[in-house]
């Protein structure tokens, strides 16, 4: 399904590419060994060299080269033997060392691809350009004194991964998509922990239109899109003002946009022609970086499951839905409790019982994470073993399981103490069967005589008198031989 | 115990263990010898009383029997290496009144060997010159003079407040820095001996930038075994500095045995330079027929890049200067100078006006300019490729030789005020000592004689990478040969 903008000239196609900034999980930063704590009193992470104190020089972290090895290969890019770190020079004073060292002409994972899943169902592959490393800088604060801005060095030097995707993407859906399973790798890979909150995930998003079969348009770079809904809105503004200014005869200019968050606008950062000359030119500090095919290799045999593997196994084995297996791949937690609780039970059943009941009680209980549930999933696999076993009915399960999320209890205990077990007993089902019979002679009468749809009146009377603990099955049964 | 500066580290090392003087008598000698020169302006700040402790300590441990390998010997440290508690100015205005709460690996290495500090010395402005005329603390003047001339000389740069300190028998020893031939052309000038090690022997960690790809800590010493003695203390794999090489520290002072018996010796001919002065060539002739006397080799060699070498040199060093001397912008150390508006831009603007001198804003234009958009690939990409050009004349021509030898400097020192018209014409000073730097091979100069006006002038040993025992083998032997006496005048 194509996504096109009706302008007035015609049909516009949106033209996206991503660039993701993602910091690496590590104790340390990129090239000293200053904590990397989120939330630390200011200037309490900075060691002489995140400072730039004369002298100082970096030393590359093994551990943060490893994660970006393995975020490579978790997006099925290629790793690069050799990289180089360079400097990307400019003032600030939040860059104490006058520069950025980062990647530039050769940068560590080059090309991969990675599949993205969006809402219809449809999957779609999504080319990543490459990775690279660099630090990040410190944080400028303008808002504590009336004349002075102060500076706190404690993000200076932490590892961020630049992740760089092609211009493959083609609507604000796609791009949404796009970020949520970037967000996902990462955290299955534990290189990244995903918050966009607390700024450990950035995202710039490079945006153009053109008529479908055209030449590609010229982009504007959107900055500061730090949530889902940000790219979405970011993408709804930015389509419309390009085509605008196309369709009234003018020209897209080339420049850098911040998105407002609070205005639900861009606005222009600077054009190309402000753009600063960043001098980019190999760190002398630093050797180029090494890695080798054992190295790479080591990585690779340690990854975990990806996200996109996980659910064709989810699909394969266990013969879920792609919508269920999606929604249960979508955190390596879900994954996680969804195998647990299917242990030995009826995959597809529970499944059903975690996506729709588990999560729903979840989300309506303040959002909770599938790691804060008060039910276990041993005790929603054991409650799915209760309606396979026709302890319980489906209905009935309901109850358990509120009463299992109130009060954190076995399903067993549940059923026991309240004596909610079905009653399988043809005999009692019988008797209440003939009760019905007996209260009700029209609809007998009218049944009889073909009105085949009241069938379902008899089951409710059953079960109602049974107070829902009769057998569904047995009830069907048993009333179609008596209604006979 | 008049004589006490004049001891080499070896004699004096020998005198502390018989205990025919003390460490603090040792220290307090050179402290009085520094009083009486403070005309040469050498050093920046002098830190005799921090001195005369470490010497009593000093003398302490030599008691217990825990002496280092340089126990007791006072040696100056160029302003350029990050002392603990003591001022560190880079020569610049701009760090002026910065104390490092560090030490750098090398000075922490001559420390824990047991040398004593007598202080920080004067060097050109973050080390780029050639004379020491660039320091916003003051020329360096040479102790040496020309005969009938009273005119004040050049000791020689960027590490001149040094090799004064050592050549005027301040300190028995000094390290320095070579960017360029910062160590061996001043070594040169003075008459004293300079050496830089292969690139990554010494750790940059704490060694205030100036080229980092080019920057070599090393020593300076009145004699050859002096030089091996300080450059085996300051060497050293360091996991600070990522381009240190994790390679053993051989004892260079053992590599002194004189025997350079059918060793090859590279002479280069693109180092005959037109116009090169005669006593020059002269020099070079007689160092040649020194080491055949002994027994070496002489074999013609070509560099065919060595024309390139100075081109090459300023641009990588002054690109990498631009970038390295980034951080001084005065947010939070050193010189801070607001503006009246108050501006984030006015603030740097007046900071790194008033904080740099005229030469450092010189490189840091050349710098910036050839790594700008448009000139990279002509300027900095094509100097590296180059570069790499000359690091295989080298390795080609040690196929065939074992060590190079040339002259260290085309002249012998000048005095203060020549060639400052011509930026260019001091740049060529150092001509014949860039290309080891560009190569980061190591090499030495050892005085090689005086010339008809009774100046010093060096002679130049490069090695193959790692192989600092033979670039001394052979300076050992010359110095043997020459048997340099002369002292600079009033010492």
């Amino acid at each position: 399904m194509t996504y096109l903008i009706k302008g007035e000239t015609g049909d516009w196609e949106v033209v996206i590419g991503m660039e993701v900034h993602a910091q690496v999980i590590a104790n340390s930063k990129l090239f000293s060994g200053a904590a990397t704590n989120f939330g630390a009193e200011p200037n309490s992470q900075v060691s002489i060299v995140d400072a730039a104190m004369p002298g100082m020089l970096p030393v590359p972290n093994e551990h943060v080269v490893a994660q970006a090895i393995k975020t490579g290969l978790g997006l099925n890019s290629k790793i690069n033997h050799t990289s180089v770190f360079e400097r990307k020079n400019y003032f600030y004073p939040d860059l104490p060392q006058g520069y950025q060292i980062s990647q530039f002409e050769h940068p560590i994972v080059g090309e991969g691809v990675i599949e993205i899943d969006l809402p219809d169902g449809s999957t779609k592959e999504i080319g990543i350009t490459r990775l690279h490393l660099e630090q990040d800088a410190g944080k400028s604060v303008h808002d504590q004194h009336p004349s002075k801005s102060f500076v706190d060095l404690n993000r200076s030097g932490c590892a961020l991964m630049e992740i760089v995707s092609e211009p493959d993407i083609r609507s604000p859906e796609e791009a949404v998509a796009y970020l949520s399973k970037i967000r996902m790798i990462l955290r299955y890979l534990e290189t990244c922990d995903g918050n966009m909150d607390e700024g450990s995930m950035r995202a710039d998003v490079n945006i153009s239109v053109r008529k479908l079969g055209d030449e590609l348009g010229t982009r504007a770079e959107i900055k500061n899109v730090n949530s889902l809904k940000a790219v979405q809105q970011a993408i709804d503004y930015e389509v419309p003002r390009q085509i605008e200014i196309i369709e009234d005869g003018g020209k897209v200019v080339q420049e850098t946009r911040l998105w407002d968050p609070a205005k639900n606008e861009t606005r222009s950062m600077r054009s190309k022609e402000e753009a600063q000359d960043y001098r980019y030119f190999p760190d002398p500090d630093l050797l180029p970086l090494h890695v080798s095919q054992e190295q790479i290799d080591e990585i690779k045999a340690a990854l975990p499951e990806l996200p996109d593997q996980k659910k064709h196994r989810f699909m394969g084995a266990f013969g879920l839905s792609l919508y269920d297996a999606s929604v249960l791949i979508a955190e390596r937690e879900r994954a996680q409790y969804f195998e647990t609780a299917a242990n030995g039970n009826d995959a597809k059943l529970t499944a059903n019982w975690v996506i729709n009941e588990l999560l729903g009680a979840l989300n309506k209980d303040e959002n909770k994470a599938i790691t804060q549930s008060p039910v276990s999933a041993e005790h929603i696999g054991a409650l799915t073993a209760l309606i396979s076993d026709n302890t319980i009915s489906g209905k009935i399960a309901k109850d358990v399981f509120a009463e299992m999320y109130k009060t954190g209890k076995k399903p067993a205990d549940i059923v026991e103490e309240k004596g909610l077990k079905q009653v399988t007993d043809t005999g009692a089902i019988e008797t209440i069967i003939d009760e019905v019979i007996a209260e009700n002679p029209d609809n007998v009468a009218a049944y009889k005589g073909g009105k085949d749809k009241l069938f379902g009146f008899f089951v409710g009377q059953v079960m109602k008198k049974s107070q829902g603990k009769a057998n569904p099955a047995a009830v069907n049964e048993l009333l179609k031989a008596k209604l006979s | 115990m008049t004589n006490l500066t004049n001891l080499t580290i070896t004699e004096a090392l020998k005198g502390l263990e018989s205990k025919d003087f003390s460490a603090v008598e040792l220290t307090q000698a050179h402290i009085d010898a520094m009083g009486k020169a403070k005309g040469l302006n050498a050093f920046i700040t002098e830190t005799p009383e921090a001195a005369l402790e470490q010497a009593a300590t000093s003398d302490k441990r030599r008691a217990n029997g825990t002496a280092g390998a340089l126990e007791g010997i006072p040696i100056a440290m160029k302003d350029l290496f990050c002392t603990e508690g003591v001022q560190t100015t880079a020569g610049s205005h701009i760090l002026e009144g910065f104390v490092p709460p560090y030490e750098s690996t090398v000075s922490q290495k001559l420390k824990d060997a047991g040398t004593i500090s007598l202080g920080k010395t004067n060097l050109d402005e973050f080390a780029m010159g050639s004379s020491n005329t660039t320091s916003h603390f003051g020329n360096v003047i040479n102790p040496w003079k020309r005969q009938n001339d009273d005119a004040d000389l050049v000791p020689g740069g960027s590490s001149g407040g040094s090799s004064a300190a050592v050549a005027a028998r301040m300190a028995m020893g000094a390290t320095g820095t070579d960017t360029g031939g910062s160590i061996r052309q001043p070594a040169a000038f003075t008459g004293i001996v300079g050496m830089k090690p292969t690139y990554g022997r010494c750790s940059r960690w704490g060694v205030v930038a100036f080229a980092s790809s080019l920057d070599h800590p090393g020593p300076f010493a009145r004699t050859v075994k002096d030089c091996a003695l300080m450059l085996e203390a300051m060497s050293g794999h360091d996991p600070k500095d990522a381009t240190s090489a994790n390679i053993a520290v051989p004892n260079f002072a053992a590599a002194l045995t004189g025997d350079i018996k059918g060793m090859k010796i590279g002479i280069p001919k693109e180092f005959r330079m037109d116009g090169m002065p005669t006593e020059i060539e002269k020099l070079w002739e007689q160092g040649i027929s020194w080491l055949k006397d002994a027994g070496a080799e002489p074999v013609d060699i070509s560099l065919p890049h060595t024309q390139y070498a100075l081109p090459v040199y300023y641009v990588i060093a002054p690109a990498e200067a631009s970038s390295n001397l980034a951080r001084y912008d005065g947010v939070r150390y050193g010189l801070r100078v607001n503006g009246d508006g108050q501006t984030l831009e006015e603030m740097y603007f007046k900071t790194r006006s008033q904080g740099f001198g005229e030469e450092v804003k010189r490189r840091i234009m050349i710098g910036t300019y050839v790594l700008s958009a448009g000139y990279y690939d002509a300027y900095y990409r094509k100097a590296q490729r180059v570069r790499r050009l000359i690091l295989e004349d080298f390795e080609k021509a040690f196929e065939v030789c074992d060590t190079i030898l040339t002259p260290t400097a085309p002249s012998a020192a000048f005095a203060i005020g020549e060639n400052e018209d011509d930026p260019i014409k001091m740049y060529l000073n150092d001509i014949f000592t860039v290309t080891a730097n560009l190569a980061g091979l190591p090499a030495i100069s050892v005085p090689g004689g005086l010339d008809s006006q009774g100046l010093p002038l060096g002679l130049q040993i490069i090695g193959k990478a790692w192989d600092e025992e033979t670039v001394l083998r052979v300076g050992g032997v010359i110095e043997n040969a020459v048997d340099f006496k002369a002292v600079p005048k009033g010492i």
